[in-house]
Parts: structure tokens; sequence; C-alpha cells
């Protein structure tokens, strides 16, 4: 039974839970009921994500790599910031802004970095990492990836993460992990940390090469190819296998007033 | 009001410029020397902006932008007065970027322009190193290039806003070595403080300690291990930064 850990809303500490992943339950303190519970967001520190890291998104650049603007594929990672007015927690709204018809989920496995990890190699790596959690890096649909896209990822709400941490050993091959995505119940995605161009070790090894990420960062290993896009309404469930399953719903920014839900 | 966080005997304190050096807010008097320069807030959301000054832009080759170039940066990157930074020894090409740095007091959403002065808390200096050997097309400029580790030098002082009377006048010079390399002013910026400020909060919510890194004039050049690099706003003080071999 894995182990994890959790942010119940209206409590200033972390709890530490046991997940009952087939059932869909938690426990904490002998209670079962994961309906008692509304969850912060697991994570505090900052949220770095991976361009390009599905072989398959890699792939369907195609020319495009060697063409204006790109002109040769990418040699080192390349990282983006989810800043803190994106980062909401399970079962939140995703606010929709006036301007956009359409979102683009983005169904990442968190890397929670356990302890400051500068220069690790691919063999330590992994004794590098707290444990995993699922986020989801909503865009705005954008094609090129020449200039930063901060205008399309940094939108309020628009990085819900957890429900919770599921620490490290209770998911020992992270490489080896089916992940679904399901719009209103409909599976319209699934992909699988085998694709990776860079393993889950070898990337904290190259990004930790450039930059050192502390206690409590996430690094989010990248979206895999063909994310779905969803619309005003839509029910959005990310099923990571041995880490869980982190729900939200689309709404009309209006209809939420931002971020405040 | 001027303000730093420094470290001094083991303890951090907040410090406020005296005639014989800096006092601490334990009223104790210091040389500067004597204390550790922190970064004089500790940032939030940081935006740096690529190509705002005309000048650079076309330095660079690049057309100026119509919309503001913002990049996003961690914060692993900053670094206090009199900090070292980095430069690996594989690299041809390390420069530094002298801008003014604007520092957000109250949350903003869908703030005009007219409006965006008094959502600013106040002013200090950054020197937003690039390593141009890393970069590469992609989300550009990318992290590897802008995000290192201690490569974004910050302070001396948190200038409050009320005492900067025109943020878009205000001379900007590098030094390397007490030589003049970069010279410029605010007032060239493409796009101004309150232009970035209308622009970021009409996309998301900015809060207190988000700060806006507001870009660079042209005169950038190389700089080599053992260089001292002066980064100088009137008004707001002199940056000391220290290029180092060794990894911080």
């Amino acid at each position: 039974m894995p182990k994890a850990k959790a942010k119940f809303s209206g409590r200033l500490q972390m709890q530490e839970i046991d997940v009952h992943l087939n059932e869909g339950t938690v426990q904490w303190n002998g209670s079962v009921d994961s309906s008692n519970y509304t969850w912060d967001p697991p994570i505090s520190g900052t949220v770095y994500g991976t361009l390009l890291n599905y072989q398959g998104a890699l792939d369907q650049m195609e020319d495009a790599l060697h063409q204006d603007p790109y002109k040769s594929p990418p040699k080192a990672p390349i990282l983006y910031i989810k800043p803190k007015n994106t980062i909401t927690g399970n079962q939140t709204v995703i606010p929709m802004p006036e301007d956009v018809s359409e979102l683009e989920v983005g169904a990442c496995l968190g890397l929670v970095i356990g302890e400051k990890a500068s220069r690790v190699s691919e063999d330590e790596a992994m004794s590098y990492i707290e444990g995993y959690t699922i986020v989801n890096d909503i865009s705005v649909p954008h094609e090129s990836v020449f200039r930063p896209a901060v205008k399309h990822k940094s939108r309020d709400g628009f990085c819900p993460a957890g429900p919770w941490i599921v620490e490290r050993d209770d998911v020992p091959t992270p490489d080896n992990l089916t992940i679904r995505v399901y719009v209103n119940g409909e599976c319209k995605q699934e992909n699988h940390t085998g694709n990776l161009v860079r393993s889950v070790a070898q990337l904290l090894s190259d990004v930790t090469e450039f930059m050192t990420l502390e206690k409590g960062d996430t690094l989010l290993v990248g979206i895999p190819e063909n994310p779905p896009r969803v619309k005003d309404g839509d029910q959005i469930r990310i099923d990571i296998e041995q880490v869980g399953v982190l729900e939200n719903k689309v709404k009309k920014e209006a209809a939420v007033g931002g971020i405040r839900l | 009001m001027k303000t730093a966080r420094v470290a001094f005997q083991g303890g951090i304190y907040k410090a406020t410029e005296h005639s014989e050096g800096i006092q601490l807010d334990n009223g104790q008097q210091v040389a500067e020397e004597e204390v550790v320069w922190l970064p004089p807030i500790e940032p939030q959301t940081s935006f740096a902006l690529g190509l705002n000054y005309f000048d650079h832009a076309s330095e660079l080759s690049f057309n100026a932008p119509e919309e503001p170039l913002v990049f996003l940066k961690g914060p692993n990157t900053f670094v206090g007065h009199r900090g070292k930074t980095y430069r690996p020894s594989d690299v041809t090409h390390m420069h530094y970027e002298c801008e003014l740095a604007v520092v957000i007091g109250r949350e903003a959403k869908n703030v005009k322009k007219e409006d965006a002065y008094s959502y600013i808390s106040g002013y200090t200096i950054a020197n937003d190193y690039a390593v141009r050997d890393y970069l590469e097309n992609y989300y550009r400029p990318n992290l590897r290039v802008k995000n290192r580790d201690h490569c974004t030098p910050i302070g001396p002082w948190l200038v409050d806003a009320a005492e900067v009377q025109d943020p878009m006048n205000l001379a900007l010079r590098t030094y390397v070595n007490g030589e003049l390399v970069q010279e410029g002013s605010t007032k060239d910026m493409i796009f101004d403080i309150p232009e970035l400020v209308e622009y970021l909060s009409s996309f998301m919510t900015l809060s207190p300690g988000d700060l806006i890194l507001t870009g660079t004039p042209k005169g950038t050049v190389d700089t080599k291990v053992g260089d001292e690099v002066i980064t100088e706003i009137v008004g707001l003080g002199r940056l000391v930064n220290t290029i180092t071999g060794e990894p911080s």
C-alpha cells in the first residue's frame, strides 16, 4: 500500500496517508473515506516544466527542428517555469480565460525533489527524489516554441497538482508508468513514461548540471504528444499508474472569478 | 528609504544606510564589508524582459518585438551584492546586463497603465548575466542561458518607490574592472514600466514580492574569470559582482 504525503484543506501541516489506489480511498488516522477531504496542492517550491521530452512530441516536429527559427534539435533540456499563481490542488476549477475557447491538457509526472540537487550523476539521481505527483500543465494552445510561452502557460490556476506525493520507493520504476487522460469520462490520451527522451534519472542529472533544484521543487518530465483539448464545462481526469488520479473541471474565468474559487 | 537584507555574525537583519556604513535593525552600526549582502527581497515570481531597449535589440540583430518578450527566473539564480557568479571553463561569451528591477507591492490583475505605479513598492538593480554559448532556439532565451545558479546578482538596496521620482529616466552604467562598458537610460525602454505591469497583469495575477527585470541597453561584452562587474543605476546604487571559475 503506497505511502504518500498530502495537504488536506484547512490544515497548516502536511499529512502522511496510505493510498488505496484500486479502491480510490485513503487512510489517515484510521479514516478511509476520501470524500471527507478536500485537497490543497501538496507542493510548495518552484515548478519547472520540460519541453519536448516525449519522443513522439519531438518526432512530430520532424523537419521543423532543422529549419528556422529552430535551426537544430534541442541539445540540453529546455525548461520553463509554472509560477505560483498557476498552482492549485485536486478538484479545483481551471479558469478558462475570456480570450480563448480551448485549453490544452498537459498530463505530467512530477518529480518532487527531496534534497538540494546540484550536479547530480545519473546513478545518484533517484536518491534526490522525495516522491511523485500528478501535474496538469495547462496551456493556451500555441504552435511555436521559439519564444517563452509565459502568456500561454502562466495564467491563474493553470497548474493543478496532486492530490498527493507518493513516496519514491513506492514507485520503483518511474520510467515504466502508463498515463491516461480522460475528458468527461472518455479516454482521450494514453502514453507511457517509457517514451521519455530523457529518462527520469537522466533528466535530473542533465538539469542539475546547469541549475540547482531545491528541496520541495517539482520537475515535470514532459507532456506527451497530442495533448487533448478541453472546453468550458469539461471534466479532466489524469490517471498515472502507481501515483493516482488528478481531477479538475474547466469553467469560464468570469464564472469562477479567476483563481479565487 | 533604502533597505537591504544582510547576514552578520550568523543572524539575518534588515539594514539601512548610515553615515559610517550601514545600520542593522537591532541598532548596531557596521561597515558594509563586514556583512554578507543578501538579495534585498526574496523574489517571488520573477519576470525578465528580452530585447526591451531599441539599441540592444539591434546590437543582437533583432527587430524590436511587437509584444514584450518575457521569460521567468527561479529563486536559484539570485545572489546578493558582492556575490560571485560562476563562469564555466568552456564558455566563450558570458555578458552582464544592467537592469532596473521593479518590485510589485500589492496584488495586481487587469491593471491599466495609468494606475500601474500604485502597484509598485520599490526598485533595485539586477545584473541579468547571459551565457550565450548555451542559447538554443526553444523558449529562447532558455533557462540554461538565463537561470543558472547565482547568475542574477540583485541589490544592494531596495529603494522605496516614493524615493524614485522618475523611474523612466534613470541612467544605467556598467563598469568592468573600473572601465565604463555599458551606458544607457531607462527612457529608452521599448515597453515602459506601466506598459509591462499592464501587459503582465492582463493575463495573470501579480503578487507582492513579484519582480520584473526590465531589460538592458546596448553595450554587453564578454567577461572573464576574475572580472569585477559593477552595475549602477543612478539614485539606486552600485551592485558589485565578481566572476569566478569556482562552481557555486
